[in-house]
């Protein structure tokens, strides 16, 4: 068997396989955490529930309405931005005049009651979906064997952060938001809405994640606690990287994953805190994070 | 164009400005002279809707606008310079001329703007506040000219700038005027906004004190030193 750094190639391609996939759900979510952050200054804890949401709402929506994976790619996050979209007409809107802190635990209650509200309905073991046919089954690529839906999340993940990175970075849309993070009233004396520029955000943010549920329901167990596993990670990655910084939250989302891949293959007791360590030894050497500007 | 009466407001508890009343006619270039802290950047932002808390009359074209959003007061085509020029640093130049939404129809087109301004269109991929102060300053003005917007509210355009760019301004602001837009200027530069104004406004405590047309300016020059402090 083909040996790499003392390890059997197999074993270190498959762990590297799962440490990229963990780190496109890593940059996806903390995708949307930056957007909302940069705009809102909100720390959205909701977002790994809503991630959460997506993924039962393409389990829903096929278990009660017969519709398939592919529309509900589209469906899914559409509907996950509308729901969020009424909790920041509602609720969170109220918070942005107020300490930063008042939004963090506001959206710390929303996961918890979500989480609640769900595990209520399905149980904590939750249900399961399967990839669709066109996605089953495996590829030999030679040196491994690489599941065709894994193969498929990791292709969409990387569409999706490089799509969202060029909205954000080059396009007048962008432009706009980038303004509107950095001087909301002047955006708004030229005569833009920005509260409902804001509204718009955090709906397009959370239906990020929404969308990155609907790609996690046939990889993971789709059940009320699988927001909260991730996001504890995706805050990490966000610190890291730098609040606020698109670009810089997707290579972390992305490097994190694949260096917690590799601490599971050479040393697997700290594969869960390897991302913490790497926290702290950045925010030693550069409080800003790796690609944010000092506040 | 603009009628402003009894204007008040308010940063928190302060009470900035007590009643102020003025007016603005289409086509004039009009002051706001003053010393600091007399009120008259406050007077522009609360024109804008950019302060906490204010009351009285602000008429533009007959439209009430004391109640509304600084969004829909920028709709209403009033365009809005502020001091510190409010050059985005996360936008390229071209990004910081392009932000504003076009309001009306007739704003100047960007080969016009381009013409009035050459640096910008040279320094279009740079970010805006790699651009020297006075260059900041034309693209504060650059990108409201695009949008429609006929009464234009600049603050203190000449502020921190070296006197050959302040003639430069100078120039700009003449020829905005021939142009067709209607200009209020807050100025602290007195012998610039004599060469560009119709009419001032001398500023004190919050309240309009006095108006002087241009052409009596010269001889009430003395008196109007000695009020300003320079």
């Amino acid at each position: 068997m083909l040996m790499i750094l003392g390890k059997p190639a197999p074993l270190l391609f498959g762990q590297l396989l799962l440490g990229i996939i963990n780190g496109s759900f890593y940059a996806m979510l903390s995708l949307g955490l930056a957007i909302i952050f940069g705009l809102l200054n909100v720390i959205n804890f909701a977002h790994g529930a809503l991630f959460m949401v997506g993924a039962f709402v393409t389990w829903g929506l096929l278990h009660y309405l017969g519709i398939g994976y592919w529309p509900a790619m589209v469906l899914a996050p559409v509907m996950v931005g509308a729901f969020g979209l009424g909790l920041e007409r509602t609720l969170i809107r109220f918070t942005y005049k107020l300490d930063i802190l008042y939004g963090l635990l506001l959206t710390f209650g929303l996961a918890l009651v979500l989480q609640g509200l769900f595990t209520n309905a399905y149980g904590s073991s939750g249900v399961s979906y399967s990839a669709p046919d066109l996605l089953s089954g495996t590829l030999n690529l030679g040196f491994m064997y690489l599941p065709v839906y894994r193969g498929f999340v990791v292709a969409a993940a990387i569409i999706i952060c490089v799509a969202v990175w060029f909205v954000i970075e080059k396009t007048s849309l962008g432009a706009l938001l980038r303004a509107s993070t950095e001087n909301p009233a002047l955006v708004q004396a030229f005569g833009v809405n920005v509260p409902r520029v804001i509204a718009l955000t955090f709906a397009a943010g959370v239906a990020l994640a929404g969308l990155a549920g609907v790609l996690a329901a046939p990889l993971y167990s789709v059940n009320p606690g699988m927001g909260t596993d991730l996001i504890n990670t995706v805050f990490a990655v966000v610190v890291i990287g730098g609040m606020g910084s698109i670009g810089g939250a997707i290579l972390t989302g992305f490097g994190l994953g694949i260096i917690q891949g590799f601490t599971e293959v050479y040393y697997p007791a700290a594969s869960s805190v390897v991302v913490f360590a790497v926290m702290a030894v950045v925010l030693l050497a550069r409080p800003a994070g790796l690609f944010g500007r000092a506040a | 164009m603009l009628e402003i009466a009894d204007l008040n407001a308010w940063y928190d508890e302060s009470h900035v400005l007590h009643g102020m009343k003025f007016e603005v006619r289409e086509g004039e270039c009009v002051t706001l002279l003053g010393r600091n802290g007399a009120g008259k950047s406050t007077t522009l932002k609360a024109i804008m809707g950019l302060v906490p808390k204010r009351t009285g009359s602000i008429r533009f074209r007959g439209a009430e606008l004391i109640a509304a959003r600084p969004d829909t007061i920028g709709r209403a085509g009033i365009g809005f310079c502020p001091e510190d020029r409010g050059i985005f640093a996360g936008l390229t130049v071209e990004e910081n001329l392009m932000l504003p939404p076009v309001v009306a129809p007739g704003g100047m087109s960007i080969a016009d703007i381009h013409e009035l301004f050459p640096n910008l269109r040279e320094r279009a991929k740079s970010p805006g506040t790699k651009l020297s102060g006075g260059e900041q300053q034309m693209l504060a003005i650059a990108r409201i000219l695009r949008t429609g917007a006929k009464l234009l509210l600049l603050d203190e355009p000449t502020e921190g700038l070296a006197p050959v760019i302040v003639q430069q301004i100078g120039h700009m602001i003449a020829e905005i005027k021939r142009r067709g837009f209607t200009v209020l200027l807050v100025e602290q530069n007195f012998r610039f906004a004599a060469k560009l104004a119709d009419r001032h406004y001398l500023v004190e405590h919050g309240q309009v004190v006095d108006m002087i047309p241009a052409h009596e300016l010269a001889a009430r020059a003395e008196s109007l030193n000695q009020r300003l402090g320079i």
